[in-house]
């Protein structure tokens, strides 16, 4: 592990610190918004716990390759480089949203990032991301379409027929199962008879990538780097994340009050494997002098948060021509 | 002009041809449309044609015909998707209703989805429960979605190439009992747009209002009553969606009598529209209840004696027409 930390250079690394601290103090504050109900929204999944999936993943990637995800995508959107302005205002239902106010916390999308949305049908968006593979393969590129899911996606019909699909047609897309071992409130062994959901790859003759330690961003870094390079040259494959989530399957859900097993459980992640605790020790173990950095991005990054919220509260509502445009192309 | 007889399905495949043979970014997907040469044939020789690329066979994977097909045309290329038969197009409802027709305006324009979704409709041939919908109306409920139903080739052509340009998805249904039936059809090309209904016969004492099959009994209909001196006015709505009903208000406000005839069911359907929106628009021309004739509401069963008992036809027209010009 030391000598690929050491592959990295600081400021890599640091960045990587920065965007994760980004997407955990932006989700604690929607998590506070929300509560304030100044979020109105009823849905809001919050991406605390599994920033170094997100982190790592996108950093393996081009700005001409293509994001898609699921309902949890604050992060996604966030790592993509989408500005934490337009987020928060999407949240707050404001006409300077990223989806101009009509799509709301799981529909995010910014097509100048490539980055196609979040979609809340469960595994709903898996077709469409082999879709958007299917145009790079046809316009004869080797961009690849890196599609996020949670555990949950790979129990539902999509997720058979899309990755199917993209094996007999040998799509680029990589396939990143965040496996945070519970979908809504029903544990992955309660769901899942394989419970080791990455070995479904040898069912579709796709190539089985890792089941990688999904709190460290170096290791998921090297994993989609290499899923990507297999993807760009040769083909699909299934990469599973190993993650958490902090705040339950949404920002309502009081499972860590009502359940003392997954208070424990949550405490054990958050005190031993909490990604941006063992980045920070990666950064402060390997380099000199790095603790007025960190110090530094915790209080830019908290200062991005605040004008984001700022930003939001200030935006206009939308208008009546807002909710009637856009239904059909004209 | 130079025109000949040509069968709806040879008409929609000369307008697959076209349009592929104008962009190359026109490509087919779907079951059994390659080497099969498509389940009606109507994708006939256009593997050799076209090749692997562009004609694409799938897997018996539904839902993933309709939402590759989605993604695909977000991404810049124009799928011509194909369900085989609209029946099987339910276990497509996700990807056409939830992305489909929504992700332009839930991404707020970001997106669009130049797609169009072919599928084969109706009865009549015992297909049963399962395989005999005429489930149009389904579609045309969502914003978003534009629902074709040509009622004859020179329609299914000019309306295809339309959709194929277009760039909304389309769900666009054939009917089965048409594929075979020709019409003239002129040598130059020709597009037929999106939202048009169309007059097919000129008439003063009743409004018929039909699309798909329907129009066709509609006709008969119309001829039968001519000799009892009845002169039938036929609208054909061609298209679900956008739905364009002012030739329809046009001849009721003359007629003042109407009878919606549709090969689907009556709960919730086209019948149902029309009659809420004439009394809207024409409530003081309005000289009798609105009727519609449809197939009955139940189930298709498989003895051809009882389910053809329980389908529409150029007769129940001709009664229905005579009871709104009691």
């Amino acid at each position: 592990m030391a000598t690929k930390q050491m592959s990295l250079d600081k400021v890599t690394l640091l960045e990587w610190y920065r965007q994760s601290v980004l997407i955990r103090q932006f989700e604690t504050r929607c998590d506070e918004l929300y509560h304030q109900k100044k979020i109105t929204g009823v849905y809001l999944h919050l991406y605390s716990g599994h920033e170094a999936v997100g982190v790592g993943a996108l950093a393996a990637l081009t700005k001409d390759d293509h994001v898609i995800t699921g309902y949890r995508d604050h992060g996604i959107a966030l790592a993509r480089g989408v500005h934490a302005n337009p987020i928060m205002a999407e949240m707050m239902g404001k006409r300077t949203g990223v989806s101009g106010g009509k799509g709301g916390s799981m529909h995010l999308a910014s097509r100048q990032h490539n980055f196609w949305g979040g979609y809340a049908i469960v595994a709903g968006h898996l077709p469409l991301a082999a879709g958007i593979a299917l145009k790079e393969q046809y316009m004869g590129t080797e961009n690849v379409v890196l599609c996020f899911m949670g555990d949950g996606s790979t129990n539902n019909g999509y997720f058979h027929e899309s990755l199917n699909l993209s094996a007999v047609w040998n799509l680029p897309v990589v396939w990143l199962i965040e496996n945070n071992f519970i979908a809504m409130g029903t544990r992955i062994e309660d769901s899942t008879g394989q419970p080791e959901l990455v070995k479904r790859a040898i069912a579709y003759g796709m190539k089985e990538g890792p089941r990688v330690d999904g709190q460290d961003v170096i290791a998921v870094h090297a994993a989609i780097s290499e899923a990507v390079e297999y993807a760009r040259k040769k083909g699909p494959v299934l990469v599973e994340a190993l993650t958490y989530r902090y705040k339950g399957h949404g920002a309502s859900d009081k499972q860590f009050d009502a359940r003392d097993d997954l208070k424990r459980e949550l405490d054990d992640w958050l005190l031993n494997k909490d990604p941006i605790n063992i980045l920070k020790r990666t950064l402060l173990a390997n380099f000199d002098d790095v603790e007025h950095d960190l110090a530094r991005i915790d209080a830019e990054v908290l200062e991005v948060v605040e004008e984001a919220v700022r930003y939001a509260e200030a935006s206009p509502i939308p208008t009546y021509e807002d909710l009637i445009n856009n239904i059909y192309v004209d | 002009m130079a025109e000949k007889n040509v069968p709806m399905r040879e008409a929609l495949r000369a307008a697959l041809i076209e349009e592929m043979e104008r962009d190359e970014r026109v490509f087919i997907m779907g079951e059994e449309v390659g080497g099969w040469q498509g389940t009606h044939k109507v994708t006939r020789g256009l593997l050799d044609m076209f090749g692997e690329k562009r004609v694409r066979d799938t897997p018996i994977s539904e839902m993933v015909i309709a939402g590759a097909a989605v993604g695909a045309a977000m991404a810049g290329l124009r799928p011509v998707a194909e369900l085989m038969t609209i029946n099987f197009a339910f276990l497509s409802l996700d990807a056409i209703i939830n992305h489909a027709a929504k992700v332009h305006y839930m991404f707020n324009g970001q997106f669009k989805v130049p797609l169009v979704i072919r599928a084969a409709s109706g009865w009549g041939n015992q297909a049963t429960a399962t395989h005999s919908h005429v489930a149009e109306p389904i579609f045309a409920h969502f914003p978003g979605l534009y629902v074709a139903c040509p009622s004859n080739a020179y329609d299914a052509k000019g309306m295809l190439k339309a959709a194929i340009r277009d760039d909304n998805p389309v769900l666009f249904s054939e009917s089965i009992a048409l594929y075979s039936k020709p019409s003239r059809i002129p040598d130059e090309e020709y597009v037929i747009p999106i939202g048009k209904s169309d007059v097919k016969r000129v008439g003063k004492h009743v409004t018929i209002v039909s699309y798909a099959r329907g129009v066709e009994w509609s006709l008969e209909a119309a001829e039968i009553l001519a000799k009892e001196g009845i002169e039938a006015e036929v609208v054909d709505l061609r298209w679900l969606r956008p739905l364009d009903l002012e030739p329809v208000f046009e001849s009721f406000k003359k007629t003042n009598r109407c009878v919606v005839v549709e090969e689907s069911l009556p709960h919730f359907s086209v019948g149902s529209e029309l009659a809420a929106q004439l009394q809207e628009a024409a409530f003081d021309y309005m000289d009798a209840p609105i009727k519609r004739v449809s197939a009955m509401d139940v189930p298709l069963p498989y003895a051809k004696e009882i389910e053809l008992m329980a389908l529409p036809n150029a007769q129940k027209v001709v009664d229905a027409v005579k009871e709104v010009l009691y």
